[in-house]
C-alpha cells in the first residue's frame, strides 16, 4: 500500500517536473545549437556561444530590454508606495467612507481581463492628451503608469495580509514611549513588515517584465519593451537569439528569485521575534 | 516591604488633605450596547501599587488602556496630577505602560528596546546609553543587551519590557498582568522585584490582574472589578476581612456563606437565625439592615475551630461530619457536611506532625469567635 503510493507520488511528481521544465531546458539546449534552424540541432558545430555573441550585438533586442528594466524598476518602486500606503488604509481603518470602494478598486485589477484594462488605459490617456497635453503621445510613461495601475493591486493584497496579522500593541507601545504616529510608522511598523514589501516589489517588477497585453496598448512607436519585441520576432520565426535571450532571463530570474528568497528569510528571521510569526 | 518608612506614608487616601495624583470620574466606556467600563471613579496616590482585580473580560484592560490614552472614554475623565487628560495621545502622556503581550520590538535589541523611549525624548547619547546600561543592570539582564527578544526566555522577554516602561522614569506606569506568563516560583520572585523597584524609584503603579494572591501580594490598595464596575476598593485587610457584597468575600480567597435572617438587631451585636448552619450566628457589631431583612454571615475557612467535643455555646457552633481531607503540607483542608446538608470548608494549620487526629467520617463540631463573621446585606 505505502510502496505504491510512494511509486504514484513519484511518477506524478516526475511527470508534473517534465510538463513545467523539459520545455525550458529543450530551449536552453538549443540555445546553444549552431545551426539557423531552430528545430534542427547540428551536431557537427554544437554546442556554440554564436547566437550569444549575435545577441549582444542585438541593438533591437538591447534596447528593448533597458526600456523593460527601466519601466520594471519604475513601476515597482511606484507601485510599492501606492501599494503600501493603500494596504496600511484598508488593513488599519476598519471602517472608513469609502472604505469598500478603495478596496473594490484596488483589487479590481487582479480580476480585470488585461485587454480591457489595456484598452481603458489607452482610452484614458489619449483623452489626457486632447484635454491637457499631457502625457504627450504614448511611450514610456504611459507604460510605466499602465503597470503601476495592475501591480500596485498585487503590491497592496501582499501588504495588506501581512498587516493583518501585525501585533499592533508594538505600534502602541511605540507610541506610549513617546512616538507621534509618522515616526511610529518609519521607525517600526515599515521595518517589520519589509520582508512583504519587498516580495510586493519584486512581484511588481516581475509582472510588469514580462507583461504584452497592456504595454502593447499604452507603448509608442518607439518605445517597445522586450516581450514585444519578442513576440514580434516570434510571428515572423523563431530566431535562435530568442533561445538565448530566454536562457539568459530564466538565469537571471532564477539567481534573483534564489537571492531574494535567502535575504528574505534572513530578514524574516531577524524581524520576527514574536515565535508565531 | 520592611521599610519603616514606607508604612508610615501608608495611608494618603485617609487624609483628605493629600491630593491624589490620578483621579478617575465617572468612567465609561462602551463598545456598542456594552459597557465594558461603568461608572468608575477612583483616586490614586502618588507611590502607592493599585492593583485592578477581577475576572477575565470584567474591563481590567479597557481601563488601563483609557489611562494610557488607547481608549477613548465614551463618558467621564481622568485626570493625571490635576490636569484633564481628555484629547492628549498616549505619546503626550506622562504615563508608560507594559503591555500584556510585553510589545517587545522584534527587530531591534534589548539595548535599542530599553532606549527606544529616551530617544524619543531627544535624551543625550551618552546619558541614554548610561541610563540603559544601569535599568538593565537594574532587572539583571546586562549581560543579555545584544540579543534580539526571539532569543530570550519569557522571564527574560518581561524584565525587558519592565525596563523599556521604567527607563522613562515615568510618573506612572500601567502593567497589564506583568507576570502572566512566568511560572509559580518565578512569579513570587518577580513580585517581590517588583516592589522592591517601585519602592526605590518611587512611581505610581496600577497594576492590573486575575489573580488574586498577586494582587495581595503587591498592592497597598486593591479595586475589585465585576462586569466593568469597582465593587470595592481598599487595602488587601480591610478586602479580605470587611468585604462588603458577597461577591468580594467570594472572590477574595475561599469563604463560608451561611444565609440567614436578622432576628436580634441591636446596636453592639445582632443574632442570625440560620437553617443553613442549623443554629444561631451571633456577631458582636452592629450593623445597618431592616430587622428580619436577609442576610449572609461569612466566616473565612481559618476562622472556624473544629473539635471532638462539644463548644460551651449555642451560637456560632454546627455539627457535621468530615467527608473530606486535602494535606497541603502547610495546612489541611477539611469540606464537612453539616447536619443541615450544608458543606463547611475549615483549614487547620498543620503546626504539629501528629495534631489531634481527625479523620474521614469522622463527627465533629464546629465554633467560631463572635468577631469572626462579616454580615453582608448585598
Ligand atoms: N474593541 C472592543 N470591541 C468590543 N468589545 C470589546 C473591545 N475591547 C474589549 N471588549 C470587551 O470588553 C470587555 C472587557 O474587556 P477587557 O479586555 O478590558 O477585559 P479584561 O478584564 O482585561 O479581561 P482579561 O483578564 O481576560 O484580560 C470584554 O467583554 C471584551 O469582550
Ligand atoms: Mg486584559
Amino acid at each position: 500500500m505505502n510502496a505504491r503510493r510512494s511509486f504514484f507520488v513519484l511518477t506524478a511528481l516526475a511527470f508534473g517536473f517534465a510538463f513545467l521544465y523539459l520545455p525550458i531546458l529543450s530551449m536552453v539546449v538549443f540555445s546553444f545549437n549552431a545551426s539557423k534552424l531552430v528545430t534542427v540541432w547540428d551536431a557537427a558545430n554544437s554546442p556554440t556561444l554564436k547566437w550569444y555573441r549575435a545577441l549582444l550585438d542585438n541593438e533591437e533586442i538591447l534596447g528593448a530590454a533597458w526600456i523593460s528594466l527601466k519601466v520594471g524598476v519604475i513601476n515597482a518602486c511606484g507601485a510599492v508606495i501606492l501599494g503600501t500606503l493603500a494596504g496600511f488604509g484598508l488593513a488599519r481603518f476598519r471602517r472608513f467612507r469609502g472604505r469598500f470602494t478603495l478596496s473594490a478598486m484596488t483589487t479590481a485589477p487582479l480580476v480585470m481581463p488585461e485587454v480591457i484594462t489595456g484598452l481603458s488605459l489607452l482610452l484614458l490617456f489619449v483623452a489626457l492628451e486632447q484635454a491637457i497635453g499631457w502625457p504627450a503621445g504614448r511611450g514610456v510613461t504611459t507604460m510605466t503608469i499602465a503597470h503601476m495601475t495592475f501591480s500596485m493591486a498585487y503590491v497592496t493584497v501582499v501588504v495588506q495580509s501581512r498587516l493583518s496579522s501585525f501585533d499592533i500593541s508594538l505600534e502602541e507601545a511605540a507610541m506610549d514611549l513617546g512616538a507621534p504616529p509618522v515616526k511610529v510608522f518609519f521607525v517600526i511598523t515599515l521595518p517589520i513588515i519589509f520582508p512583504a514589501i519587498l516580495a510586493g516589489w519584486l512581484l511588481a517588477f516581475t509582472l510588469s517584465w514580462d507583461d504584452l497585453v497592456i504595454s502593447s496598448f499604452t507603448s509608442g512607436p518607439a518605445s517597445s519593451t522586450l516581450p514585444m519585441v519578442v513576440f514580434s520576432k516570434v510571428r515572423l520565426g523563431v530566431s535562435p537569439e530568442i533561445n538565448v535571450l530566454a536562457t539568459l532571463t530564466i538565469t537571471v530570474v532564477t539567481t534573483m528569485i534564489v537571492g531574494a528568497s535567502l535575504w528574505m528569510a534572513r530578514l524574516e528571521k531577524a524581524a520576527s521575534g514574536a515565535p508565531e510569526t | 516591604m520592611g521599610n519603616p518608612a514606607g508604612l508610615v506614608k501608608a495611608a494618603p487616601w485617609k487624609d483628605p488633605g493629600v491630593r491624589p495624583y490620578v483621579e478617575i470620574e465617572h468612567l465609561t466606556k462602551s463598545f456598542g450596547d456594552f459597557k465594558a467600563v461603568d461608572d468608575v471613579s477612583l483616586r490614586i496616590y502618588k507611590g502607592e501599587i493599585f492593583c485592578l482585580l477581577g475576572p477575565s473580560g470584567c474591563g481590567k484592560t479597557t481601563l488601563l488602556r483609557m489611562l494610557g490614552g488607547f481608549e477613548t472614554p465614551t463618558s467621564g475623565r481622568i485626570l493625571i496630577d490635576g490636569e484633564d487628560m481628555t484629547g492628549v495621545p498616549p505619546y503626550e502622556r506622562p504615563v508608560n505602560m507594559m503591555f500584556q503581550s510585553y510589545a517587545l520590538f522584534p527587530h531591534m535589541t534589548v539595548e535599542q528596546n530599553v532606549a527606544f523611549g529616551l530617544k524619543q525624548d531627544r535624551v543625550p547619547k551618552v546619558e541614554i546609553a548610561e541610563r540603559v546600561a544601569a535599568m538593565l543592570a537594574l532587572v539583571k539582564l546586562d549581560g543579555l543587551a545584544r540579543r534580539k527578544p526571539h532569543q530570550l526566555s519569557g522571564g527574560q522577554r518581561q524584565r525587558v519590557a519592565l525596563a523599556r516602561a521604567l527607563v522613562k522614569r515615568p510618573k506612572l506606569l500601567l502593567l497589564d498582568e506583568p507576570l502572566g506568563a512566568l511560572d509559580k516560583k518565578l512569579r513570587e520572585h518577580t513580585q517581590f522585584e517588583l516592589i522592591s523597584l517601585q519602592d526605590q524609584l518611587g512611581v505610581t503603579f496600577v497594576v492590573v490582574t486575575h489573580d488574586q494572591e498577586e494582587a495581595m501580594t503587591l498592592a497597598g490598595r486593591i479595586g475589585v472589578m465585576n462586569h466593568g464596575e469597582i465593587v470595592q476598593a481598599g487595602t488587601p485587610t480591610e478586602i479580605y476581612e470587611f468585604p462588603t457584597s458577597r461577591y468580594v468575600a467570594d472572590f477574595i480567597g475561599s469563604v463560608n456563606i451561611f444565609e440567614g435572617k436578622l432576628v436580634e438587631d441591636e446596636p453592639e451585636y445582632v443574632r442570625i437565625r440560620s437553617d443553613e448552619l442549623g443554629g444561631t450566628i451571633y456577631v458582636s457589631h452592629g450593623i445597618s439592615a431592616a430587622p428580619e431583612a436577609t442576610v449572609w454571615a461569612a466566616v473565612r475557612p481559618e476562622k472556624i475551630f473544629m473539635s471532638t467535643s462539644a463548644p460551651a455555646s449555642a451560637d456560632n457552633a454546627a455539627h457535621g461530619v468530615v467527608q473530606d481531607i486535602a494535606y497541603l503540607g502547610d495546612l489541611s483542608i477539611y469540606r464537612v457536611k453539616l447536619d443541615s446538608g450544608k458543606v463547611v470548608r475549615v483549614t487547620r494549620p498543620n503546626t504539629t506532625r501528629h495534631a489531634e487526629s481527625i479523620t474521614w467520617d469522622q463527627p465533629v463540631f464546629l465554633s467560631w469567635d463572635a468577631t469572626s463573621p462579616v454580615v453582608l446585606t448585598t
